[in-house]
């Protein structure tokens, strides 16, 4: 260890660790990218490949970034741009959980739906692509539906839980799993020029709000499909909310439920009220 | 009574999206929801005057309904 700091050291350019000497120090001390990237950010170094997240998040909060596991439930739509967006940012694990393999309607919005990918399992392909953008990020690929059975040991150990799910059934149990293992969720739906975004902690049952009674409703999504462009919107939204709840800064989006009309461009907040206020 | 009637998002396809009018004693959020054709299966969140109700809460004068589409794709 004593070696590697010495060179980690010896390597940084300022306090920037360029990306092909954390290669040539995973390759000479026979150590993981994800090894050597935590080397180098316990030492107050940080990869070069996170510079402009910087003036948003230090080094100790990249760090942070790095020892944090997020749960992502569902790689279609939503999960996709997640999944790419929370490898970008640097969070060490992500557990990606889909069932499903690529098909053609995914083609217009899904970021890792292509051509060649057609028929290929969502979170191989997801696995695939964050090799390619953030090799020290470990996905965790678990192709199966969520239930409230296989929940537990799915969501295992994750700091964070996010709802890239396509239907009200599947987000309640979501919901309830997160519930009972104490995990904070990041809910986000689309449909259409519409989408929505809220995020709950243990106790506060906001989903099982919006969607109580709904079990068996019709989302707008049925009729009015999903353009390229919301899934990119609210995805985004879920991610911010997720670095925040990870490092502990800003306000989030608890007791509240951000409702987007990209059609018409407005934003509306509906309240939450956790005592009284409420009549369902 | 005067009821405001503000529907939201794939809501407003075809209808009025705020709409200020009297509407007869007794009228209930489902009443409203028939008269504009709206399919209960679509419906997500009502609030009257920024609270969350049944479909079967009574309105009452210089009451706000806003009425929210189901939103479940991801």
């Amino acid at each position: 260890m004593e070696l590697l700091n010495d060179y980690l050291r010896d390597h940084a350019e300022g306090d920037l660790l360029p990306w092909r000497c954390q290669v040539e120090a995973a390759d000479r001390f026979h150590l993981s990218l994800a090894q050597v990237e935590e080397a180098i950010l316990e030492m107050g170094l940080l990869p070069a490949r996170y510079q402009r997240n910087r003036q948003c998040i230090s080094t100790g909060q990249q760090l942070q970034l790095f020892r944090s596991r997020v749960a992502v439930i569902g790689c279609g739509g939503l999960g996709g741009y997640v999944i790419e967006e929370l490898a970008r940012l640097g969070v060490g694990e992500l557990i990606a959980i889909d069932p499903d393999v690529f098909v053609e309607h995914n083609l217009n919005r899904q970021l890792f739906a292509s051509p060649s990918s057609l028929g290929c399992v969502k979170v191989e392909v997801a696995n695939k692509r964050v090799e390619q953008i953030n090799p020290a990020v470990t996905l965790i690929p678990l192709r199966q539906a969520l239930t409230r059975t296989n929940g537990r040991d799915m969501l295992n150990n994750a700091h964070v839980a996010v709802d890239a799910l396509d239907s009200v059934a599947a987000r309640l149990d979501l919901a309830e799993v997160c519930e009972e293992l104490a995990i904070p969720l990041v809910h986000g739906a689309i449909g259409g020029w519409y989408g929505q975004v809220a995020t709950q902690f243990p106790g506060e049952r906001v989903l099982q709000k919006i969607f109580a009674n709904r079990e068996n409703g019709q989302g707008a999504e049925k009729q009015l499909g999903n353009p390229s462009f919301t899934p990119a919107v609210v995805a985004s939204l879920e991610v911010a909310e997720v670095c925040k709840i990870l490092l502990g800064v800003g306000s989030l989006l608890r007791n509240r439920k951000l409702t987007l009309d990209l059609l018409n461009m407005e934003i509306e907040e509906i309240p939450f009220l956790q005592s009284g206020g409420e009549e369902t | 009574m005067k009821i405001t009637v503000k529907l939201f998002a794939s809501f407003r396809a075809g209808r009025i999206p705020i709409e200020t009018r009297e509407y007869p004693a007794g009228t209930t959020v489902g009443d409203i929801v028939t008269e504009q054709k709206i399919p209960v299966a679509e419906l997500g969140i009502i609030l009257v005057n920024s609270r969350h109700v049944a479909i079967d809460r009574e309105l009452a004068d210089g009451d706000t309904l806003a009425i929210f589409p189901l939103l479940g794709g991801g």
